[in-house]
């Protein structure tokens, strides 16, 4: 079984967003770069399908020189090999051209299942997963907590607002990955040696016949007019008490009277 | 600019999800604003019901796509519906909210049509005649103003945000033939949670806990009841196992918009106040007076969550009779 993950390294969740001074990005420098974590799920769930079914697990990621960090990452946990699409013209994608780079990708390699997290924790996009699937022609699971292979199938385990819809696919198909699927390993100390070692090539938009024209800023869809942050709120109002029963009594009551909420 | 706005509906088992009313109701102010049409999709099997109900929110014309194939959601089943229904000039805009259901297809759409998508909006203004989109990005960190010059454009619509707007209409009804065959995905189960509890997207009040309530959130749960509210978890309160992966709140759980949501023990991790920071009105109770999460609060409480709010579902249960 060849399985292909497809991850992106962002900025720390843990960490606060600052906007550049051009408006339209955010400040770069400073930030603590991780592995996207639902990519993180993508990369374990890899590695335990290769474990019970034997294959092997490539990763690609589309980003600057330091994507190659979260490459060696995914490495140290266990992958066998990375591609790394590395291009000025690449920088500044939107979702659908992040996603014609990675197809473009995917077609010269050999894959039964891709994985991806359903989303990256920057842009949000939810996009770059179904997009892919929808350029190679294939089927797609979203949202999975679950997976299960069968016979020239995968049954996706899919979380929907107030329940799980169990669907099935012929493969090759597509996954992404939702929070509850499995727990990340940590990559061990002999796993990150080993991962300096492992393969890891570095392709460019020519090398993947993509047109420069149709992906980076250039290509963009959508595109962002301006960065905020959300708008401040008003200073806290404490609401103190002699005792529990007032301090209920009166947050109750500003919600009521004030706020008119309940 | 290409004509007429398309509000993408979204049901299940014959009943429409909320975010369909917020929808049409946003497509029928844009209509109007442009002074042009409005069609809303109604899409399943057996949906004359559905396509009748729609009306009352002022489309023009509703598109029903019913077919054996689309009982239930399947994505390429869906998409190729919709493909087939929208061919030819694309609308002004495509409206589709931003359910589970809803972003899977709308990502998969843009992509068929290579059209700009505009994931999770809280916001649609018309600026100098071109459409402007407020995006949350980084779990809500930041607000990304957008515009998607060529149309086909489509703006998937964060649940729980727009103004729901009836308006009684009488609009035709197209049921266009559909050819829906080799779809290669099947449902196989379907594992409903039937208890009626509200989802947290779609929940006007959430009471959510953190590390603070040890693992104990049957208070909240109580509170929860007496306020016809949706109960959500901080990720460490997943992390430890008290609550499902399904109640996380955060950046990197559910981003939700409430009217109003109480945090009960939860110090404020910036992941998680990145969540739920575009709650309308935030009340925080937590011992630690030093809490991050009071910095983000409207209303604070400094207390002992085990004390205060059993009091506090006692004065919500007198106050509602």
């Amino acid at each position: 079984m060849n399985i292909v993950v497809l991850v992106k390294q962002v900025p720390d969740t843990e960490s606060l967003v600052q906007i550049a001074a051009d408006g339209v990005s955010i400040r770069k420098d400073d930030v603590k770069w991780i592995m996207n974590p639902y990519d993180e799920l993508a990369v374990e769930e890899a590695l335990r399908i290769r474990e019970a079914k034997g294959g092997g697990v490539t990763v690609v990621s589309c980003g600057g020189p330091k994507a190659q960090e979260t490459l060696r990452t995914a490495l140290a946990m266990g992958a066998d090999k990375a591609v790394h699409i590395q291009d000025p013209a690449a920088e500044g994608a939107d979702a659908l051209g992040t996603a014609r780079i990675l197809a473009a990708a995917l077609k010269a390699m050999p894959f039964d299942l891709i994985l991806c997290g359903q989303r990256g924790v920057d842009e949000d996009n939810v996009q770059v997963g179904p997009a892919v699937a929808e350029r190679l022609g294939i089927p797609h699971l979203s949202f999975v907590i679950k997976v299960e292979l069968l016979d020239g199938r995968v049954r996706g385990h899919r979380v929907v607002e107030g329940g799980t819809v169990v669907v099935e696919a012929p493969l090759p198909a597509l996954l992404t990955t939702q929070r509850g699927l499995n727990d990340p390993r940590y990559a061990s100390l002999p796993g990150i040696m080993k991962a300096k070692k492992k393969p890891l090539e570095v392709k460019t938009l020519a090398d993947l016949g993509v047109d420069p024209a149709t992906v980076g800023a250039a290509g963009r869809k959508v595109v962002v007019r301006a960065l905020k942050l959300p708008p401040a709120r008003q200073a806290v109002r404490m609401i103190a008490g002699e005792t529990p029963e007032a301090v209920a009594a009166e947050l109750v009551r500003v919600l009521h009277e004030e706020a008119k909420l309940i | 600019m290409a004509e007429g706005i398309v509000a993408v509906t979204e049901q299940r088992d014959g009943t429409f999800r909320k975010v369909s009313y917020e929808v049409a109701s946003e497509g029928r102010r844009l209509a109007d604003a442009l002074g042009t049409t409005l069609t809303a999709v109604v899409m399943g099997s057996g949906v004359d019901p559905l396509a009748a109900e729609i009306q009352q929110y002022g489309p023009d014309r509703v598109l029903a796509l019913d077919h054996p194939e689309l009982a239930d959601y399947r994505v390429e089943a869906y998409t190729e519906a919709l493909a087939q229904a929208l061919a030819g000039d694309p609308p002004a805009l495509i409206l589709i909210g931003a359910t589970v259901q809803g972003k899977d297809l709308a990502a998969r759409f843009a992509a068929r049509r290579d059209a700009g998508l505009a994931m999770d909006c809280t916001a649609i203004e018309l600026r100098d005649g071109a459409f402007v989109f407020t995006r949350p990005m980084f779990g809500g960190k930041i607000l990304a103003e957008v515009t998607i010059p060529e149309a086909p454009r489509i703006a998937a619509v964060r649940p729980n945000v727009l103004r729901i707007e009836r308006r009684p209409a009488q609009a035709a009804v197209a049921k266009p033939a559909l050819a829906l065959q080799g779809i290669p995905t099947a449902v196989v189960e379907k594992r409903m949670d039937t208890s009626g509890r509200i989802e947290l997207t779609e929940a006007d009040i959430i009471v959510s806990g953190g590390r603070g309530t040890g693992g104990n959130f049957a208070p909240l749960e109580e509170l929860a009841a007496a306020l016809g509210a949706a109960v959500g978890a901080s990720r460490s309160a997943v992390d430890e196992g008290w609550r499902k992966h399904a109640d996380q709140v955060g950046q990197t759980g559910k981003v939700v918009s409430p009217t109003l949501y109480v945090a009960c023990g939860i110090s404020g991790a910036i992941q998680h106040l990145a969540g739920m920071s575009s709650s309308k009105v935030i009340v925080a109770i937590n011992k630690d007076p030093e809490a991050p999460i009071f910095a983000k609060a409207d209303y604070g409480v400094v207390g002992d969550i085990f004390q205060i709010l059993p009091k506090v579902t006692e004065a919500v249960k007198a106050l509602k009779g």
